[in-house]
C-alpha cells in the first residue's frame, strides 16, 4: 500500500492480561513454538473460570497511593494499561505531547459494593418499605467516592489526572462495540487531519461479581475448567470466559511519528463498525462486507485475531465467515488466552496485531487442535470482533516495513 | 452558488443544523418549552416517583409525563430520545431511512434496584455475609432472565434508536459527564467534516434519576438542599446558590453539511460553527482553580468556529447553580473575554430546567440556536441575591429581546471533562 502522510500508525502498546504485564510476555506467546497455557482463577467464583490479573505493581505506573485508593481495579487497569502506552510511545512525562494527546477511552462501568448491595436486599426481604429501605441504607452506608469509581467517564478521567493526558477526552460506552466505536473514531480524526497523536484502549475487570451476573443472565459463561477456545462443550455452559484485560493503544499519523523517529509497529488500512439484524444470515453477510478489503491479503503473510466472545453459534458463524472471505488465513481467538475483555476486546486485539506484526511473528496456533498453523511470519493481521449481543467491527493492519 | 458558499475559513464543510427536538421537565416538545423558558417558568418540582424521607434533597426536575413500559432508565432514556428525535426529523422534513451516523449521549446505567429486590425474591435465602450475588447467580443459572441482562447493557439505548430511525454503521454511545450533549455534537460536526457522512443524528438523553443517582450525587455535597420551594432552588450566579438541582431531558440535533440542506431544500436552523474541548487533569469532581482548561476550551472553539471573543453575542452558561462551578465558569469567561464580557449577555437554562447531566449540552444547544432564531434571550431565573464575585449580565429574571447572531454554549463536567460550542445563525 502506498505510504501517506496521514496514514494511521501504532506507536505504542499497553497491554496486561492474565499471561503478564506489559509487552514482553504477549511477545513472547505471539513468537513462541506454542502458546503458553493462559492463568484461570476457577476457586474464586465456581463455578465460573475467569482470566485474572497477573501480579501488578500498580505503583510502576500510578505513583501515588492516593490516585491508586481513589480507584477500583477496572480503573486501575486502564489507567496502568494507558501508562504503559505512552512508556512504550516515549510520550510518558513529555508534557507538551500529552498536553496536546486526544484521548478516546471504552468504558463500561464500575464494580459495585457487594456488602452494601448485600444488606440492603436481605434486609429487604424483611420489609415492604423497600423504597424506604434504600434511602436509609444508600444515605449511610455508601461511600461518597465509590460513585466516582463506578462512573464510566472517570476511567478517562483518572488518566488524565496520572498521565497529565488532556488534549481531549471523551468516553465510548456499549459494550464490545465500544471498543470498536473508539479505535474507529479515532482512526478517521487522524485520518482527517483532526488529531496528530491519539490514546485510545480499554480495560475490563472481569473479577467481579457484579459482571458475572450480567452475563450469566443469559446464561454466557464457560462453566468448570479452561478448555481451549475451540473445545468448549455447550453442555458446559455458553462459551464465554471472561478476562481481566487492559489495552491501550497510541495511535499517531505517519507524519507525526516520523517527525519524532518514533518506532512503527503497525499501519491501520482500514477499520469499519457496524451493527444489524443477526437472523438468517445477516451478520454473515455483514461480517462479509466488513471482510471485503481483506480479500486481497496473501493468505499465507495473513493472521486472523478473532476477538469472539466464545458464544458457540456467533463464534460458529464468525468462524465459518472467515473461511469463506480469508480462506487459509489462519484464525488466532485471542480470547482462549486472555478471556473476554468486552469492551477492551477490540483493542486487545489491535494489540496482540501490532506486536505479532512488529515482530514480524510466526503466531503459533492458541488452540492447536483448531487453529492450523501459520505458514510465514505475519506482514499482514486482521481484528474482528463480534460483540456478545450486538456490534461488529474488522481492522486491517499490515507491517510498516 | 459556488463551493466555497458551503466550506468554512479552514475549507472544511459547513455544518447546519436542520431540525431540532427537546424535552425537559417544563414539557415536550421545542414549542412548549421555549414558551415556559421565556416566559421565565421552573420546571422543578417535589420529587414523586420515589420516596424522599430522609434524604436533604428532595426536588428534581424529573420527567414523568412521557409513557414508558417498564419503569427503568434505559426505558425512560429511550423514550425521551426517540420522542426529540421524532419531533426533529419532522422539522428537518426527513422520513425513511435516516441514513447517516448517530451519536447518543447517554447516561451510564446500572440494574435497577427493583431487579435486585426481584432476584431475592426468587433467591434461596442468604447462606453467609454478603453473599446476594451468588444467590442471584444460582437464580439465573436455573433459568436465564434476558431482559435483566438488556436492561443494563449501554448499547441498548443506540441499538433501539437505531433500528428505528435507519441509521447508518455502528452508533457511538458516549459518555463526558455533564459535557456528553456537546460531544455527541462534536463527534457529528466532525464526522461530517472528514467526508464520512453527509448527514448525523446527534442525541443526548438523560432518564437516569433514581433515589441512588440522586444519593450519589448528594454524597458529593453537588446538590442543592433548598427544597422549599422547589423552583427557586436552581440559582445560578447568585451569592447563595448551594447546588444543582438534578433533572432530567433529551434533545436531539439533525445535522447536516450545509451543502447537502441547500440541496435538499431544508430550512436551515443555524449553524454548528465551532467545537472546542480540554481535558483537566486537576481533580476526580473540581476544575482546575485558575480555570486553565476552561479557558482553554472556549477558545479552541472559538479558534475552531474562526470567530473572535467580539464576536460572540450571548452566553448560554453552564451555570449549574454550584458555589464552585459558576466562580471557575465566570472566571474562565472573564479571562477569555476581558471587560467586554460585561455587555455579552449570558444566561443559564438550569435556574429553570436544572442540570440535565447527560443531555445538558445537547438541551442547551437547542436552546441556543433557538434564542439566534426568535431574538429572544431566556433569563436566568431566581436571580434575586447576586453574587457580588460574579459581575455578569445574567438577563435577570425575565427574558429580553436581542438579536444575535454568534452563540457560546459552555458544559463542564466530572473527570475533568469540558467541551463548548459556537452557534451562529448564518453560514459566514
Amino acid at each position: 500500500m502506498k505510504r501517506s502522510d496521514q496514514d494511521v500508525v501504532i506507536t505504542g502498546v499497553g497491554i496486561v492480561t492474565c499471561l503478564g504485564v506489559g509487552k514482553e510476555a504477549h511477545v513472547a506467546a505471539l513468537t513462541g513454538a506454542e502458546a503458553p497455557q493462559p492463568r484461570i482463577e476457577a476457586e474464586k467464583f465456581a463455578p465460573y473460570p475467569v482470566h485474572p490479573l497477573p501480579e501488578i505493581d500498580w505503583s510502576q505506573q500510578i505513583a501515588k497511593k492516593g490516585d491508586q485508593r481513589q480507584m477500583e481495579n477496572w480503573q486501575r487497569l486502564g489507567v496502568f494499561a494507558a501508562g504503559l502506552a505512552l512508556d512504550d510511545s516515549g510520550f510518558k512525562d513529555n508534557a507538551e505531547a500529552v498536553g496536546s494527546m486526544d484521548m478516546i477511552v471504552a468504558a463500561g462501568g464500575g464494580e459495585r459494593d457487594v456488602a452494601v448491595d448485600s444488606l440492603i436486599v436481605d434486609e429487604g426481604l424483611k420489609r415492604n418499605d423497600r423504597e424506604q429501605l434504600l434511602n436509609e441504607k444508600l444515605t449511610t452506608e455508601l461511600r461518597p467516592t465509590l460513585f466516582l469509581a463506578q462512573l464510566s467517564n472517570l476511567m478517562a478521567g483518572n488518566i488524565s489526572i496520572v498521565h497529565k493526558v488532556t488534549g481531549s477526552s471523551r468516553t465510548f460506552m456499549g459494550e464490545e462495540g465500544a471498543g470498536i466505536s473508539a479505535v474507529e473514531t479515532a482512526f478517521a480524526r487522524i485520518k482527517a487531519g483532526q488529531s496528530t497523536h491519539t490514546l485510545v484502549g480499554g480495560a475490563f475487570s472481569a473479577e467481579r461479581i457484579d459482571i458475572l451476573l450480567l452475563i450469566e443472565a443469559i446464561q454466557g459463561h464457560s462453566r468448570g475448567g479452561w478448555k481451549p477456545f475451540w473445545s468448549r462443550d455447550p453442555a458446559d455452559g455458553g462459551g464465554m470466559m471472561l478476562g481481566s484485560v487492559g489495552a491501550f493503544l497510541m495511535l499517531e499519523s505517519r507524519a507525526h511519528a516520523q517527525a519524532r523517529g518514533a518506532k512503527i509497529y503497525a499501519v491501520i488500512d482500514a477499520i469499519e463498525g457496524d451493527r444489524g439484524s443477526r437472523d438468517e444470515g445477516r451478520l454473515e453477510a455483514r461480517l462479509g462486507r466488513l471482510l471485503e478489503g481483506a480479500k486481497a491479503l496473501p493468505a499465507d503473510e495473513t493472521v486472523v485475531f478473532s476477538g469472539s466472545t466464545g458464544f458457540h453459534d456467533l463464534a460458529a458463524r464468525e468462524k465459518a465467515t472467515l473461511d469463506t472471505a480469508v480462506p487459509g488465513v489462519p484464525v488466532r481467538a485471542y480470547g482462549g488466552l486472555s478471556g473476554h475483555g468486552v469492551e477492551a476486546q477490540f483493542p486487545l486485539g489491535l494489540a496482540f496485531a501490532a506486536l505479532a506484526l512488529g515482530e514480524q511473528a510466526k503466531v503459533p496456533p492458541f488452540d492447536p487442535a483448531h487453529e492450523a498453523p501459520a505458514a510465514k511470519p505475519a506482514r499482514h493481521a486482521i481484528v474482528t470482533t463480534v460483540g456478545h449481543v450486538r456490534g461488529e467491527g474488522v481492522a486491517l493492519l499490515s507491517a510498516d516495513a | 452558488m459556488t463551493s466555497s458558499a458551503f466550506t468554512d475559513h479552514l475549507g472544511r464543510p459547513i455544518v447546519a443544523v436542520t431540525g431540532m427536538g427537546v424535552v425537559t421537565s417544563l414539557g415536550q416538545g421545542l414549542k412548549d418549552n421555549w414558551a415556559a423558558l421565556t416566559s421565565g417558568t421552573s420546571g422543578i418540582r417535589r420529587i414523586t416517583r420515589f420516596p424522599t424521607d430522609g434524604l436533604s434533597t428532595r426536588i428534581s426536575g424529573m420527567i414523568d409525563f412521557i409513557d414508558i413500559p417498564a419503569p427503568n432508565a434505559v426505558e425512560r432514556s429511550y423514550a425521551f430520545a426517540r420522542e426529540t428525535t421524532e419531533e426533529a426529523l419532522a422539522q428537518a422534513g426527513l422520513s425513511g431511512e435516516f441514513g447517516g451516523p448517530l451519536f447518543l449521549a447517554a447516561p451510564p446505567i446500572e440494574p435497577e434496584w427493583s431487579a435486585r429486590f426481584d432476584l431475592a425474591d426468587r433467591a434461596g435465602p442468604s447462606e453467609k455475609p454478603n453473599d446476594a450475588y451468588d444467590r442471584f447467580l444460582a437464580v439465573l443459572r436455573e433459568r436465564a432472565d434476558p431482559v435483566f441482562h438488556e436492561a443494563a447493557l449501554f448499547g441498548a439505548i443506540s441499538e433501539r434508536l437505531a433500528d428505528r430511525f435507519g441509521t447508518r454503521g455502528l452508533p457511538v454511545t458516549l459518555s463526558t459527564a455533564c459535557a456528553s450533549g456537546a460531544t455527541a455534537i462534536q463527534l457529528g460536526v466532525e464526522a461530517i467534516r472528514q467526508g464520512r457522512a453527509t448527514r448525523a443524528l446527534t442525541v443526548a438523553t438523560d432518564g437516569s434519576v433514581s433515589a441512588e443517582a440522586l444519593i450519589r450525587f448528594s454524597l458529593l455535597s453537588a446538590l442543592s438542599t433548598q427544597n422549599d420551594p422547589p423552583e427557586k432552588a436552581s440559582k445560578p450566579f447568585s451569592k447563595d446558590r448551594d447546588g444543582f438541582v438534578i433533572a432530567e431531558g433529551a434533545a436531539t440535533l439533525v445535522l447536516e453539511s450545509l451543502e447537502a440542506a441547500v440541496a435538499r431544500g431544508a430550512t436551515v436552523l443555524g449553524i454548528i460553527k465551532g467545537c472546542g474541548e480540554k481535558a483537566d487533569h486537576f481533580h476526580r469532581t473540581r476544575s482546575s482553580p485558575d480555570g486553565g482548561p476552561a479557558i482553554a476550551t472556549i477558545r479552541a472553539a472559538l479558534e475552531d468556529a474562526g470567530l473572535s471573543e467580539a464576536g460572540i453575542g450571548y452566553i448560554n452558561a453552564h451555570g449549574t447553580s454550584t458555589p464552585e462551578n459558576d466562580k471557575m465558569e465566570y472566571n474562565s469567561m472573564r479571562a477569555v473575554f476581558g471587560e467586554a464580557l460585561s455587555s455579552i449577555p449570558v444566561s443559564s437554562n438550569k435556574s429553570m430546567i436544572g442540570h440535565t447531566l447527560t443531555a445538558a449540552g445537547a438541551v442547551e444547544a437547542v436552546f441556543s440556536l433557538q434564542t439566534m432564531l426568535t431574538g429572544t434571550l431566556p433569563p436566568t431565573i431566581n436571580y434575586v441575591n447576586p453574587d457580588p464575585a460574579i459581575d455578569l449580565d445574567v438577563v435577570p429574571n425575565v427574558k429580553r429581546d436581542a438579536q444575535v447572531s454568534a452563540v457560546l454554549s459552555n458544559s463542564f463536567g466530572f473527570g475533568g471533562q469540558n467541551a463548548s460550542l459556537v452557534m451562529t445563525a448564518e453560514p459566514a
